[in-house]
């Protein structure tokens, strides 16, 4: 439950980024969350629209495109995507699997009124 | 007026990241080896570290940071070890995050050979913060059931040791230990595992062994860098 300190994270960078553009509102924001970032969609909602109140974000709609897990093995560098967390390789059973996708926490981008 | 599409593409935790990358820094160029332990509440973090710290302390001077919704109480239990201990108190918070750390530093002894902080008591949260640390342990005690690391993948994932704990209470509970390492292994093939009983001593030398060594791998590895 540390959405609401992920989003005080995120209006830090999104205030900074409004003074650099000279911007006078945010009116949409799109995120990009892993499915394993250990963040629930729904709590970043619900924290995002009750924290945006009276910032310069205060109309701005919250996108959140969720990013499935994705793997490559190391040892016969196939690439799957995952719904759970086993790193076992389908195809040649090996654990040694790299992460490409999945654990991400990112601000995408950012939509300004100027 | 017109509108504006700022592509970002930061990491939204970034400047968490940032203050965590500056304390490992500072600290591995102090020659203090930085160890984070995660787990959920009760599974006995502080119990290991009295254990840990009556066994490193004669040899290599330690701190201790602890992480707590409320209360010094775990502080005052490794102070009575006599070991610098800072409590943080987060209010309500589920974790801890690298610049409550970074605060701290300036108060950490010269001599100090590890500084292990002990996270906020929840398997979920204190995952996705770096604390600047080198090693990240998650403790897994029997009593809360050998299904708990898929349940909790994260944790799992993003550990370096996994230290099973109370396992003197394993002989009357219905926990498969292999089952629980293999789960965790699954998640996690690198982890190193250990098992420990803080109440009987169990494995509190071999994991001292590994802060000891592990210590000593990163001071020669910033030599060669």
């Amino acid at each position: 439950m540390h959405e609401l300190s992920i989003v005080a994270s995120l209006f830090e960078i999104l205030e900074a980024k409004a003074r650099e553009n000279q911007a006078t509102k945010i009116v949409g924001v799109k995120l990009k969350v892993g499915k394993l970032a250990g963040v629930v969609p729904e709590f970043l909602q619900t924290a995002f629209d009750s924290y945006k109140q009276d910032t310069i974000a205060a109309e701005a709609r919250l996108e959140i495109e969720e990013v499935p897990l994705k793997l490559r093995c190391r040892k016969c560098a196939v690439e799957i995507e995952k719904e759970d967390f086993v790193l076992v390789c389908p195809s040649c059973s090996a654990t040694d699997l790299e992460i490409l996708e999945g654990l991400e926490l990112l601000l995408d981008k950012i939509d300004l009124e100027v | 007026m017109s509108k504006k599409e700022l592509i970002v593409r930061e990491e939204i935790l970034g400047s968490n990241k940032k203050v965590a990358a500056e304390i490992r820094g500072k600290l591995e160029a102090a020659g203090v080896l930085v160890v984070n332990l995660l787990s959920s509440p009760g599974s006995g973090k502080t119990t290991l570290l009295e254990r840990l710290v009556e066994t490193l302390k004669p040899t290599h001077p330690l701190a201790v940071i602890e992480g707590d919704i409320e209360t010094e109480r775990d502080a005052d239990r490794i102070r009575r070890k006599g070991v610098p201990a800072w409590q943080i108190t987060t209010g309500g918070a589920c974790h801890l995050e690298a610049k409550m750390v970074g605060k701290l530093l300036p108060e950490i002894p010269a001599e100090t050979k590890f500084l292990f902080i002990e996270n906020v008591g929840n398997l979920v949260c204190p995952a996705g913060y770096d604390l600047g640390e080198n090693i990240r342990c998650v403790l897994f005690s029997a009593p809360e059931g050998d299904d708990k690391p898929k349940k909790y993948p994260k944790a799992f994932a993003s550990a370096d040791c996994l230290i099973f704990t109370k396992s003197d209470l394993i002989p009357y509970l219905p926990f498969d230990l292999e089952k629980a390492g293999n789960e965790a292994l699954d998640i996690n093939p690198r982890l190193r595992i250990f098992v420990t009983s803080a109440l009987k001593g169990r494995g509190i030398a071999e994991l001292a062994r590994y802060f000891i060594e592990s210590r000593v791998n990163m001071i020669q590895h910033q030599r060669h860098a």
